[in-house]
């Protein structure tokens, strides 16, 4: 008897693409004003697959006259209908639409992986449950403000005027409506441009929850929806999650008025790895830090900060591990890093990657064949980059890392504080004296210790100096959405 | 007064210990420097461990790559029997399933090894001659490992005698756990010269270290000393192999291969029961270690149920539908 021969040494996964027959994509959406889905007034719209440039859906742009319509819409619900309601019963809604968003948690998975380009694997694992966390949280919040610490009677608002950014669609979205809704107040939301369809799907749980009419609105478009929803005089509160930039004009258009405003806004996180280190969990929190989410993570850990003495051993390590990092369909359950979500996005990752290398930085980046269609950019390390280099400094808002070093804790804390930004910091240590110390320093709203981008309803999550202003999730996320309340 | 930070490095030894292979060639120069050096390796965050094999744990592993991965499974089993009232008929049993595991289809791989106490190797290695399929036994008294030393290198002896080619010891993890680490390192030193030929694989007994950080210095521990593999547990503990210990062990043989050009092999033994099991393990030791100990040269399941739902996974591949229990044969 021959012995059979033995399989061959290769361990390929085969394609295991997550079905998309689970959603139905309609070929154009309207607006979601006062219950209803509604034509907008404007031109039409294309939203598109990153990952292959198919165009998925044709969506409404909203114009100043839509917002307005959403704006009374929400204003009259504020007013009728959930302002009066028993505290309980917007709890209830809450806890209702938590459910919903769990029993259709494939779909909206599926539908995120889609519009966005991120891999199945986290729309599935992280931004659905999340989001559903998020209601499910605020929901236990709805009854219970009087008790929240944050002063005598706390009152919400009224309208609520949201314009949330497309790296995590629908947990953005979360993000903003779970609180504003368990505080009394009423929502117009303006979903990103490139990313507007789990916002209507959302739009259709509101229904399917029996949501009272006006209390969500979702008005897609771009920048000018979204400055019409900002500027929008009948709105008592803004938040806004983006870019620094429109943070700053949004600022400025507010300024002088009755509104509240929060900001979440950019982040430049350092990510600081002391020789005393787990060594291979702090590999993981790198790669977890920068290239979760390809990068489009305003709290990325886009700058590590790596101790002198161990430098060459995390990069090699590093580098090993990135080349086992698995890109392509993010349909497919196996895939690591999905597509970049626009080609204007690709084109500024792009830019300042080269601006990189010609101010002398080493970039590496493992063999690996991208797509021939849709937007892709492969995960990058940059070396040997200075203090004063661009790219570590800008917001990449992708998958591109930049290694800088220290040599003593004093040096780390200057260097990781030694930005514009204040959003996160990770620090990897196997010595607790050393995290409490070195965390007390830095100058971010979130420090992780011995881990990175876990992100809680519990948690209140916001920045320091441009990364914006205002706390969102906790008990502290819910006095922005309340009058009378004490922050503290 | 000055203190010595190593007080018994300028002692001579009796008897010239060992030395690990370069560059650690002097890691065992004393008590202190060996305590040092393993303390020394990289600490192990249990929390981000088991994140790790989370995420690893959701690979979706199918059609071809699932035929490929139970194949490759069925290959590096050891197919194991360890009980008081094992016979050599018992063994014998044993034998032809792993010369055939699957009646129904030769084209099923036969697997690594028959692991048996060493006083049935004989029956074992009698069974199995000429087909290439390792016998392994258990020996330096197997589980606890509370015997003399000379008792121990004896069991060992005795069980390659009887023709075992592939020796399990168990580490003395009450000198590990009490800090004799060099009592540990001689006496694997001492088995694997005993085992002569054989190939030596070391038990670290993780469920009885019990934290990560135990279980890297015990692994690097048993390298350091000449074993051939790594292994986790006896199956005789609770919890035997879990993945995230799989995990810092496939971390260690990849980090000492990279820093001696030795490479050492995984057993993962106890508790892997399914095939489901058996594929995440693949997929740790493919990302983590890489593919180069895909192979049972270099990897290993210590196990005896989990072959026969490999072997139902397998004619379902085949046959498109699920057969019962009485479609493979009873061990």
């Amino acid at each position: 008897m021959t012995a059979p021969a033995q399989p061959s040494p290769a361990f390929e996964y085969a394609p295991a693409p997550e079905s998309r027959s689970i959603v139905d994509i309609a070929p154009s959406y309207g607006l979601f004003v006062d219950g209803e889905f509604v034509d907008g007034t404007g031109e039409a719209m294309k939203t598109v697959n990153p990952a292959t440039e198919e165009v998925l859906s044709e969506v409404a742009v909203g114009t100043e006259a839509d917002v307005d319509r959403a704006v009374k819409a929400a204003r009259r619900a504020f007013t009728r209908t959930w302002g009066p309601m028993r505290p309980a019963d917007r709890g209830k809604y809450l806890f209702r639409i938590a459910r919903l968003l769990q029993e259709r948690a494939r779909e909206f998975a599926v539908l995120e992986t889609l519009d966005n380009g991120k891999p199945i694997r986290e729309s599935r694992d992280v931004d659905v449950p999340l989001a559903a966390a998020h209601f499910l949280y605020h929901a236990g919040w709805a009854d219970k403000l009087d008790w929240a610490g944050l002063g005598p009677g706390p009152r919400p608002l009224g309208v609520a005027g949201q314009v949330i950014p497309w790296n995590f669609p629908l947990l953005m979205l979360a993000w903003k409506i779970a609180p504003a809704l368990a505080t009394g107040n009423t929502v117009v939301l303006k979903p990103a441009e490139t990313t507007p369809l789990t916002a209507l799907l959302f739009a259709e749980v509101c229904r399917q929850a029996d949501l009272p009419a006006g209390v969500v609105n979702v008005v897609t478009g771009a920048g000018e929806t979204g400055r019409a929803v900002v500027e929008h005089a009948d709105v008592d509160k803004v938040a806004f999650t983006g870019s620094t930039e429109v943070g700053r004009s949004i600022a400025r258009a507010v300024a002088g008025t009755r509104k509240k405003l929060t900001l979440e806004l950019g982040g430049k996180a350092a990510n600081i790895v002391f020789d005393d280190a787990p060594v291979d969990q702090a590999v993981e929190g790198i790669v977890q830090g920068i290239f979760f989410n390809q990068g489009h993570v305003c709290c990325a850990g886009s700058r590590l900060l790596v101790q002198e003495n161990v430098h060459d051993e995390v990069i090699a390590r590093l580098q090993r591990r990135i080349g086992t990092l698995r890109l392509g369909d993010p349909l497919d359950k196996n895939t690591d890093i999905g597509a970049i979500n626009s080609a204007e996005q690709l084109a500024r990752i792009r830019e300042l990657s080269e601006i990189g290398e010609a101010e002398g930085a080493q970039r590496w980046q493992p063999a690996c064949a991208l797509p021939d269609r849709g937007f892709w950019f492969p995960p990058t390390v940059f070396t040997e980059v200075s203090p004063a280099h661009r790219i570590a400094r800008d917001e990449v808002f992708g998958p591109v890392l930049s290694v800088l070093t220290f040599r003593t804790p004093d040096e780390a804390v200057a260097k990781a504080n030694n930005t514009t930004y204040g959003l996160s910091a990770g620090i990897w240590t196997e010595k607790g004296s050393r995290i409490l110390a070195i965390t007390d320093r830095l100058r971010a709203g979130v420090v992780w210790a011995n881990t990175f981008n876990k992100f809680d309803p519990t948690s209140p999550f916001g920045g320091y100096k441009q990364s914006g202003y205002g706390r969102e999730g906790g008990r502290q996320g819910l006095a922005a959405y309340l009058t009378g309340a004490d922050s503290k | 007064m000055t203190h010595l930070l190593d007080p018994q490095a300028a002692a001579a030894d009796a008897a010239p210990r060992r030395e690990p292979p370069p560059p650690f060639g002097d890691a065992t120069r004393s008590e202190a420097a060996f305590r040092a050096f393993l303390h020394g390796l990289p600490g192990v965050d249990q929390v981000g461990a088991e994140a790790r094999v989370g995420v690893l744990g959701t690979r979706s592993i199918k059609t071809t790559a699932k035929a490929w991965a139970i194949d490759t499974a069925i290959s590096m089993v050891d197919l194991t029997t360890l009980e008081g009232a094992d016979t050599p008929g018992k063994v014998r049993s044993l034998a032809a399933k792993a010369r055939q595991p699957d009646p129904t289809d030769p084209s099923t791989p036969r697997v690594a090894a028959v692991c048996v106490y060493g006083d049935l190797a004989g029956v074992a290695r009698e069974a199995l001659t000429g087909t290439g399929i390792h016998v392994a036994a258990v020996a330096t008294a197997f589980p606890s490992g509370r015997a003399s030393r000379a008792v121990k290198l004896a069991d060992v002896r005795d069980a390659v005698a009887n023709g075992a080619d592939e020796i399990d010891m168990v580490i003395d993890r009450g000198a590990f756990l009490a800090g004799r680490y060099l009592d540990v390192f001689d006496e694997i030193v001492a088995v694997k010269e005993a085992c002569g030929e054989a190939h030596l694989k070391v038990i670290l007994e993780t469920g009885e270290l019990v934290t990560l950080d135990n279980v890297r210095r015990a692994s690097w521990l048993a390298m350091l000393a000449g074993g051939d593999f790594i292994k986790t547990s006896t199956g005789k503990v609770s919890p035997a192999a879990t993945l995230p210990v799989c995990l810092v062990m496939m971390e260690a043989v990849r980090d000492f291969r990279a820093a001696t050009g030795r490479q050492v092999g995984v057993k993962p033994a106890g508790g892997i029961r399914t095939t489901k099991d058996a594929v995440k393990h693949l997929v740790l030791v493919n990302e983590v270690a890489g593919p180069d100990w895909l192979s049972p040269d270099w990897f290993r399941f210590g196990a005896s149920s989990l072959l026969n739902d490999l072997l139902l996974q397998r004619q379902k591949l085949r046959t498109g539908h699920y057969s019962g229990p009485d479609h493979v044969s009873v061990d």
